[in-house]
């Protein structure tokens, strides 16, 4: 159903990427030309799944999928990522949006989130996604629920080089709310955040394995809704995974 | 050997029918070749990589008859010869169409010029995967250059890849090959011998501008031929001690820039991009990519000498042998060490710009794209030694000065010419007869070997007007600038480049138009050439 839903997001993304991945008219040739030096469009998706458990032993797997097909300046990006807990969904997202190259290191992106889970939700998103300086591989993207809802995400990564080909890549992310959301248990403000370590050894540049741990918390209003709830308010995560990039 | 043999042929055959109009038949073709133990299937030309050397004469009428018998379209451009644009080869410029599936082009030139010169495909990365070779123009009396032995020297990267997949690779990681990157271990090391203070404000500086230090190459994986031969191959070129050696030496690389010397010997370098220079003694010299030096070595002893061209991110050798018989091999000198660069490859006005509070020691005005590793005492080649061998004909001042900033994004492996990728650049336009300076600035962390097709230009090199070397590849330095005159005497459009493979493709290349007429009126000047073919 969801994969359905998300192929419909992103044939509306779609349009709204193609004007600018269309060339001027002309000589096929002078357009072949105009692709062979510099108007080509070229893609980049990195795929990681992983699979391992919290401290309970509670059972826990991961996917994200992140990347893009388009031109230098313009660009669509597609954007998914799930948990799986105990077998059960706890949370999926799937993203496609336009994004414009507006400087050297930066890009301006706007288009639709949808999660399934925990419950179904369509976002108006708006953000950024580019390397700050320090080789920090930086997103910050806000969201407008269907509900009116308003939250934001801030995400970090940056790379370690052990070898070329051992990997520690250190990465933090936070979500923020605006308002009280219940359906969502999450309260005004800082929501949760985690903080993690990648561990990879890249057999390939497109071929990797890797150890993550990371420490995942809520805090304030949402940490007391999950305390009452009877969860936990925060946990460590262990997974192991595989990293493709095609 | 072969090569002098038929070089005494074809003087003999010149001065009995001076007339001879010569044709070569060229095929492109996919074939398997086997250069580093594993049959690869590549493009060739009539078989081989590199084709074959073409053999010419100044003043003769060539006809040389290119067939495609690849699934894509193709093109051979002539590498730094004077002739009708349209006969130039590159797809779109002066209405020349490219050669088809099946098709055969007949290239018509009459040769008005002499020396050392090359040919490959302008189009896609076909010059990567294997369509290159040689050209010799023969002056029509004596050679002023005098040489028992002459010897072409093409130097390549070899890569098991195809060029497609290299451009893919790098759009999705331009750091997709870099395998010298700055680790956790380089940076404790460095603690130790330089201090805390300084390692940390090293990698601070250059990872608040998101730079690489280990900048050097975008591709490392390749082997490097020396006319096809990996070092295992050993190309072997004969000789009796005491004899003059002519070396042509012809970058023909897709990406790489060398620093050549042959160990034991003085080099004299006596001509530059096919244009003679007065002789002058070196012991290596910088070859930056589609250059040519010809160079004079006189090996005296009865033992073998190796022809060494190392890669300057100094990830292996192109190397062959001279030899006084068939099967000795030359000694293999230890890899030199790669350096690092510096603040002095980046350009300084944008940094100011950037970041005005940022302070430089004197180690870092020095620039680490520069250093060679060359033992002390021994002398480089630099651009201010070459001096056109006659007098200059156009010693006029330019009319005007274009600038030409070298950018880039390489992050995202964009390349640019004034800030515009070729896809959305208007053309340089210029009027016929018109003498003018182009000023470069490369405002980028790599060196560019720009390359104008159709006229050379002449170095400011600092040498006097009557004496500037003529060119048709001028290498500008990370962060330099570096000026050219140019007398726009060749009606037509002209690519102009980088001579970096994957920086043309991915934006680094623009066009120059010289109008007869007027210069607005880009496209009319050459139809006439249509009738040519």
């Amino acid at each position: 159903m969801h994969v359905r839903k998300f192929f419909l997001i992103s044939c509306l993304a779609l349009p709204l990427a193609y004007p600018a991945m269309a060339y001027e008219t002309g000589m096929a040739s002078m357009k072949e030309m105009k692709n062979e030096h510099g108007g080509g469009i070229f893609h980049m998706f990195r795929l990681e799944t992983d699979a391992g458990s919290n401290k309970k032993g509670d059972s826990v797997q991961n996917w994200e999928l992140d990347g893009w097909i388009g031109t230098d300046e313009n660009k669509l990006w597609l954007k998914s990522e799930g948990e799986r807990n105990k077998d059960e969904l706890e949370s999926t997202e799937f993203w496609a949006l336009y994004s414009r190259n507006i400087s050297m290191f930066w890009d301006a992106q706007a288009g639709i989130r949808y999660d399934t889970k925990p419950n179904s939700t369509t976002y108006l998103t708006l953000g950024f996604n580019g390397l700050a300086p320090y080789w920090l591989e930086t997103e910050a993207h806000l969201f407008m629920s269907d509900n009116g809802d308003v939250s934001a995400r801030l995400r970090g990564e940056t790379d370690f080089l052990i070898t070329q080909k051992l990997i520690l890549q250190p990465y933090i992310e936070v979500n923020l709310f605006a308002q009280d959301v219940k359906e969502k248990h999450v309260g005004s403000g800082i929501s949760d955040g985690q903080i993690g370590l990648q561990t990879r050894y890249e057999f390939t540049r497109k071929f990797a394995l890797y150890m993550d741990v990371h420490y995942a918390s809520k805090f304030g209003e949402t940490s007391s809704i999950a305390k009452k709830d009877g969860e936990d308010s925060n946990e460590v995560i262990g997974t192991v995974g595989l990293r493709l990039m095609f | 050997m072969k090569l002098l043999l038929a070089t005494i042929l074809i003087s003999f055959a010149a001065v009995t029918s001076p007339a001879l109009a010569k044709t070569y038949n060229l095929e492109i073709a996919y074939n398997e070749v086997n250069i580093t133990g594993t049959p690869i299937k590549k493009i060739t030309i009539n078989g081989g990589i590199p084709g074959p050397t073409l053999l010419l004469k100044d003043g003769e009428d060539v006809t040389i008859n290119v067939t495609n018998r690849l699934n894509e379209n193709t093109s051979i451009h002539w590498h730094g010869l004077l002739l009708d644009p349209v006969m130039d080869g590159v797809p779109t410029y002066n209405k020349y169409p490219g050669i088809e599936p099946g098709e055969t082009f007949a290239y018509r030139f009459k040769m008005r010029q002499t020396g050392t010169y090359w040919y490959h495909a302008h189009s896609r990365g076909q010059e990567q995967d294997g369509v290159y070779g040689s050209i010799i123009i023969n002056p029509k009396g004596e050679d002023p250059i005098k040489a028992d032995r002459d010897y072409v020297i093409v130097l390549s990267d070899y890569s098991p890849e195809n060029s497609d997949s290299i451009m893919k690779n790098l759009k999705m990681s331009s750091e997709y090959y870099a395998t010298s990157r700055r680790t956790l271990g380089d940076f404790f090391h460095d603690v130790k011998t330089q201090g805390f203070d300084k390692t940390f404000k090293t990698a601070k500086d250059w990872g608040k501008m998101r730079m690489m230090q280990t900048d050097l190459a975008d591709i490392t994986d390749y082997t490097f031929l020396v006319n096809g031969k990996s070092p295992e191959q050993n190309w072997t070129g004969l000789f009796k001690p005491g004899e003059r050696v002519r070396l042509r030496f012809i970058n023909a690389s897709a990406m790489t820039f060398y620093d050549v010397r042959v160990p034991g010997l003085k080099m004299t370098v006596v001509q530059s991009d096919g244009q003679n220079v007065e002789p002058v003694s070196v012991d290596e010299f910088r070859f930056g990519v589609s250059e040519t030096y010809d160079v004079i070595v006189t090996p005296k002893d009865d033992k073998p000498y190796s022809i060494v061209a190392e890669p300057i991110d100094r990830t292996g050798f192109a190397i062959g042998t001279l030899a006084t018989a068939e099967g000795m091999k030359g000694r293999i000198p230890a890899q030199r060490p790669r350096a690092l660069l510096s603040m002095a490859d980046m350009d300084m006005e944008q940094m100011m710009k950037d970041d005005p509070d940022m302070e430089m020691t004197p180690a870092d005005m020095i620039s680490g794209w520069a250093k060679t590793g060359m033992p002390e005492g021994q002398k480089a080649l630099s651009y201010a030694d070459l001096r056109y061998i006659d007098v200059q004909k156009d010693q006029r001042k330019p009319e005007r000065t274009i600038d030409v900033r070298l950018g880039g994004n390489m992050e995202r492996y964009i390349w640019t010419i004034n800030d515009k990728k070729y896809s959305d650049a208007e053309p340089i336009r210029l009027k016929y007869g018109e003498r003018v300076q182009l000023k470069f600035t490369n405002e980028t962390m790599m060196a560019h070997p720009m390359h104008l097709h159709g006229m050379f230009v002449q170095l400011e090199n600092g040498q006097p007007a009557d004496k500037l070397p003529n060119k048709h590849t001028v290498i500008i330095p990370p962060g330099q600038s570096y000026s050219v005159l140019l007398t726009a005497d060749e009606a037509g459009e002209w690519a102009f480049h980088c001579h970096l493979l994957y920086h043309q493709m991915s934006g680094m290349m623009s066009q120059v138009v010289v109008a007869k007429l007027d210069t607005a009126d880009i496209t009319t000047s050459s139809h006439s050439n249509m009738q040519a073919n």
